[in-house]
């Protein structure tokens, strides 16, 4: 074989050149790539957007564009003599929110309900915002120094001129925040101490935690507080009944302790056995252990699902509803069958307002624990 | 030796074991002191109050109407303890529709996150992100008194197809008729019960046999039932009225609320289940199914599908138990569930507060427990073919 012989596979002239793709940047090649890029994917769009087309429109012209803004009652959110549609009737819920605020609590001692807000929503940044300084004074003021001073400071102390205010008059907002707030407060130490419990040695705890958690995550939490608002003051002497709320806060307390308690488990499992074997290594006792070794490590990666099982709290709050309390939700019940305000669109106006009000709180506490858990995954490699 | 006693970690009190005995020993104690605190009080306090105690008053008569009843019931005759029965049916008829269709719903809506369609996707993020952050009972009361008491009355029903109808009074569907209708329920049952046999037991045979086998025996028992009982079931049609509809099945408009909010709220728990679950499946795994010549619907049957329901059905089980809890929210809307027939009313009848409460909480817990021993046994299956 000569030199001259051409090798077969290897080109001797550049190739033709092709032409582009039709398109592939710009506003058009993303619409193909994106929305059209086979023909089953065009018609899941084109469904989409008759779906779109379909339940968009009428919900902003009921919340917006057909809604009445000002009025005084009723006559007001009636569809008129030109038979005009009427949308969400908003000076209803204009007329009713320091109700769905406060719900029956005395008028001149409101500024009691803001000052707990204001101290609550204080304490929950302080905790929620990593790099706040002194956090775990944050932590003391928000588990022991906030329960001792809101409680004071709503159901009143006369000795220093604080009048009582009895929890049948409390309602809306507060009694949501309040049931919320004693729920997490609570249920994270009690359920730090199940979860102990249920990873101890011992097989009597071990057993007592297990059947506690077991037994609570198998029950509805509406059969829990049926429990606790009908069979809690058969517990006690008569003298000691606690009063509805009372109830219902240790209803919830109980049912939210068990889940916090796996809650808090799944964070001790991640913790890998080199840290326990240090700490004993060092001849640290149990307590030690896991006051200065585990929990802080296990607490911090935990963050985001406790904030998670507090927005599942939060939204669970609304089952107060049955054994008589006011919460949030259930003073929109009472107000949307207030005659004054009886048309065809309160009880839709007030479900809007409620879910907007809901969803705005879950949101944006699961965007916080998402990110959150971005961010400590993105430290830790776990 | 007795220079050694003196070394504090000999000191018996210092002793593990002595101390773990001790620490038990002493949370005995203290949980059955404070049970028998509270029962004294609690027999005190009923025996103030002169309610009975005992489980007597399960077979005195109810008196008390139930609006949907699975079971033959009357006010007049039945007890309370068949009360209990109508309400724990209801309870589970509710429970079945709506785990079936969360379950569609949910596949469907966690399959569409992750389509390369823009578009769908982000529709049905948005539509999880919305349900699962408003609260459950907010959804029944907004279904059940924002939609279907503002439906038209009976004269201006909403006609559906296949001749349904819907309106303020509830949805009324065709109902199948005739002497066949008993037997070839339970043929049906039969044939998915045979199915899931087929699927699920039958491990030796290839998954092509299982898969060609598993819809014959979910169609044999019917057909063969509905040809050998030779009387064809026909279907009577809901008639509109002026003020009644007769015929056909009437469905309660609780009912429909309670099972629409609850397939709604649930589905986009379990479309995040089976989102994580497929994205749990490594890349890899479909690379090197393309690799081996796999078409994409053959790589996402023989290869994404199997190991992503590993991941998929334990935390599903766990949604389908919630949706069985969640039903007790029935009472918001008056569905005549467990809870609200017998929590409810019986407890306000006859005051009996413990027992009822106690066997209330023993239903959800046996259904509770009874799941998770199925999980169980299905993560040990699971374990072991891995060890394979």
């Amino acid at each position: 074989m000569g030199a001259a012989t051409p090798i077969a596979y290897v080109r001797s002239r550049p190739a033709e050149r092709r032409r582009p793709p039709v398109s592939a940047r710009g506003p058009f090649a993303w619409l193909r790539q994106n929305l059209f890029s086979t023909p089953f994917n065009a018609v899941l769009t084109i469904v989409a957007m008759m779906a779109l087309a379909w339940l968009v429109p009428p919900v902003i012209r009921f919340l917006l564009i057909d809604a009445v803004w000002v009025g005084a009652d009723r006559e007001a959110c009636l569809a008129g003599p030109d038979g005009r549609e009427v949308g969400a009737c908003w000076p209803f819920v204009r007329e009713r929110i320091f109700y769905f605020i406060y719900g029956s609590y005395p008028l001149g001692e409101r500024w009691r309900v803001d000052l707990f807000f204001a101290l609550f929503a204080f304490g929950a940044g302080w905790l929620l915002w990593l790099e706040a300084p002194r956090r775990t004074l944050g932590a003391a003021y928000f588990f022991v120094v906030l329960p001792i001073a809101s409680f004071i400071l709503l159901s009143g102390w006369p000795a220093v001129g604080l009048a009582r205010v009895d929890t049948a008059l409390w309602g809306g907002l507060l009694v949501t925040v309040v049931v919320a707030a004693v729920g997490i407060v609570l249920s994270l130490p009690l359920g730090i101490v199940l979860a102990l419990g249920r990873r101890s040695k011992m097989p009597i705890v071990k057993f007592f935690s297990v059947a506690f958690i077991e037994f609570v995550r198998g029950v509805p939490l509406i059969t829990v507080l049926f429990m606790a608002s009908v069979m809690l003051p058969l517990f006690v002497p008569p003298a000691w009944s606690p009063d509805k709320l009372m109830r219902a806060l240790v209803g919830v307390t109980v049912f939210s302790a068990a889940y916090m308690a796996e809650v808090v488990r799944a964070g001790l499992a991640a913790i890998p056995r080199g840290q326990f074997e240090a700490a004993q290594a060092l001849g640290l006792s149990y307590g030690r252990m896991m006051r200065l070794i585990v929990l802080p490590q296990a607490l911090r990666i935990t963050i985001p699902n406790i904030v998670n099982s507090t927005v599942a709290l939060f939204k669970d709050t609304t089952l107060v509803f049955f054994v008589g309390i006011f919460d949030f939700l259930r003073t929109i019940e009472v107000a949307r069958a207030d005659p004054k305000w009886a048309t065809p669109v309160t009880s839709a106006t007030g479900y809007a307002f409620a879910a907007l009000f809901y969803f705005v709180c879950c949101w944006s506490m699961s965007l916080y624990a998402r990110r959150l858990e971005r961010r400590l995954s993105a430290g830790q490699g776990r | 030796m007795a220079a050694g006693t003196d070394r504090p970690r000999d000191r018996f009190y210092n002793n593990s074991k002595v101390r773990s005995i001790v620490w038990q020993a002493v949370l005995i104690i203290c949980v059955v002191g404070v049970a028998w605190l509270l029962a004294r009080t609690t027999a005190e306090n009923l025996a103030r109050a002169r309610i009975a105690s005992g489980f007597g008053f399960w077979n005195v008569t109810a008196g008390f109407d139930i609006s949907q009843t699975l079971i033959e019931y009357s006010a007049s005759a039945s007890t309370f303890g068949r009360a209990f029965w109508v309400g724990l049916l209801n309870t589970l008829l509710v429970a079945v529709i709506g785990i079936v269709g969360a379950t569609v719903l949910g596949f469907l809506i966690g399959i569409a996150r992750l389509s390369n369609n823009w578009l769908v996707a982000r529709l049905s993020t948005a539509y999880v992100e919305l349900v699962r952050n408003l609260p459950l009972l907010l959804q029944l009361l907004f279904w059940y008194n924002a939609v279907l008491k503002t439906l038209p009355d009976i004269r201006d029903s909403l006609h559906l197809p296949l001749g349904g109808f819907l309106n303020n009074r509830g949805l009324f569907l065709p109902a199948p008729v005739g002497e066949g209708v008993g037997v070839l329920v339970w043929a049906m049952l039969a044939g998915i019960a045979g199915a899931i046999a087929v699927l699920m037991m039958w491990r030796r045979r290839p998954h092509q046999v299982r898969l060609a086998l598993a819809p014959v025996a979910l169609l044999l028992p019917p057909v063969a039932a509905w040809f050998l009982y030779g009387e064809p079931t026909a279907v009577e049609y809901p008639e509109l009225g002026r003020f009644n509809i007769r015929g056909g099945i009437e469905v309660l408009p609780e009912f429909v609320a309670l099972t629409t909010g609850l397939i709604v709220y649930t589905s986009a728990f379990v479309a995040e289940v089976v989102r994580a679950g497929l994205t749990a499946v490594p890349k890899g795994q479909v690379e090197a199914a393309a690799s081996l010549g796999l078409r994409r619907g053959a790589a996402l049957r023989l290869i994404v599908v199997p190991q992503a329901m590993r991941v998929i059905i334990p935390p599903l089980t766990n949604q389908y138990l919630n949706l069985t809890k969640n039903s007790s929210l029935a009472v918001a809307i008056g569905y005549p569930d467990l809870v609200q027939v017998f929590a409810g009313t019986v407890l306000n009848i006859t005051g009996q507060a413990v027992e009822i409460v106690i066997i209330t909480m023993g239903v959800y817990l046996v259904i509770s427990l009874m799941t998770s021993m199925a999980m169980n046994l299905y993560d040990a299956r699971l374990a072991m073919t891995e060890r394979r």
